[in-house]
């Protein structure tokens, strides 16, 4: 069972600038990240049009189902997908083991070029994804969710 | 596993139906999604074959409101019943912080429930969770028809350890939202246990 999956603003900003970094530099329209379980956890470029929720969903959905296939076939896992369309691709790698970098980009950019700067930029996010996870292992950093009451979660549900 | 998110102040929490084929487990998110605000859900997938079985997922994100501060967001998602996707089963069953088995009332449907319960059970082992400690609810559906087992049989062959338990008629609704907030108060009495 995977530890439970946090983010703090510190990290959340790190994530944020390396994305926009990558998204510049490898001419993308999207970038954005997702954990293993199909959570978004940070989105940058063109995503006013996009429904992130349901491309993260299906995103880990797809790692899942060619992780399955990797097994069946004696790989640990295949690190990464792509996915050719018309006018838009699609550049899946999987980060660290836990966490999905995806990159959405046309014509104005190239696969040769998306590989080269999403390794550069997997490298700064496995530094920093490490140091978060050491951060929610050290004791004391409970969850904000250890003082709520029943009534709190009776108002949840009241309408 | 829930996801806490302190920068966008949310907590993700993921919640999988489970069953055996055709026992409306499609059937309770499409009642979800058809009678929620637009305003609290997105989008519902389902990843489904030509003739409307689930093939992979269905996937219904709703948003409840706010505790202490946080948005909380539960991620709904239902397995294909048929037996032979078992692989895909597993994959979904990744990352859940809460279980709905969704039973089939009718006589005819008891194997199939117990081998569906059975399936669960092994499947949530293989991704190191424990079916006696995650948080469970079960909903015996189709009480309306006319082959429907009794409550109580259906209770002693299910629900030996007498997790909370929802009569239903999905297609009408009955049952349904009961059956989620419930779970979704479980989901939540746990993440205050910190577990």
């Amino acid at each position: 069972m995977q530890p439970q999956m946090v983010m703090y603003d510190e990290e959340f900003q790190q994530i944020s600038t390396v994305c926009e970094r990558l998204s510049r530099e490898a001419n993308a329209k999207v970038v954005f990240l997702v954990d293993k379980n199909g959570q978004l956890i940070a989105s940058v470029g063109a995503t006013e049009n996009l429904d992130t929720t349901s491309l993260a969903s299906l995103t880990a959905g797809n790692i899942a189902a060619t992780g399955g296939l990797a097994k069946l076939i004696g790989e640990k896992e295949f690190s990464i997908l792509f996915h050719e369309g018309e006018k838009d691709n699609l550049h899946i790698s999987i980060i660290g083991g836990r966490v999905i970098l995806v990159v959405i980009f046309d014509s104005r950019s190239s696969l040769g070029l998306v590989r080269l700067r999403v390794k550069k930029a997997s490298d700064e996010l496995n530094r920093i994804f490490e140091g978060l996870m050491k951060k929610v292992l050290v004791p004391g950093t409970g969850s904000p969710f250890a003082e709520i009451t029943d009534d709190d979660i009776d108002n949840l549900f009241s309408e | 596993m829930s996801f806490i998110n302190y920068s966008s102040r949310e907590i993700n929490c993921k919640i999988v139906y489970y069953g055996p084929g055709l026992c409306g487990k499609t059937t309770n998110l499409q009642y979800i999604y058809a009678n929620t605000n637009q305003s609290a859900k997105g989008k519902m997938i389902s990843l489904a074959t030509e003739t409307e079985r689930t093939l992979f997922f269905d996937f219904l994100p709703l948003s409840l409101g706010e505790i202490r501060g946080f948005k909380t967001r539960f991620h709904l998602y239902t397995v294909p019943g048929q037996v032979f996707y078992d692989a895909s089963r597993k994959l979904i069953l990744k990352g859940v912080d809460g279980v709905v088995f969704v039973a089939d009332s009718q006589i005819e449907r008891m194997e199939a429930n117990i081998e569906s319960v059975e399936n669960l059970r092994i499947n949530l082992q293989e991704q190191g969770y424990d079916l006696d400690k995650v948080p469970y609810v079960i909903q015996y559906n189709k009480r309306d028809l006319p082959n429907a087992a009794p409550m109580e049989e259906l209770q002693n062959l299910l629900n030996p350890k007498s997790v909370p338990h929802f009569e239903a008629i999905a297609p009408k609704g009955n049952g349904v939202y009961e059956t989620l907030k419930a779970i979704a108060r479980l989901i939540l009495t746990d993440l205050r246990r910190g577990t």
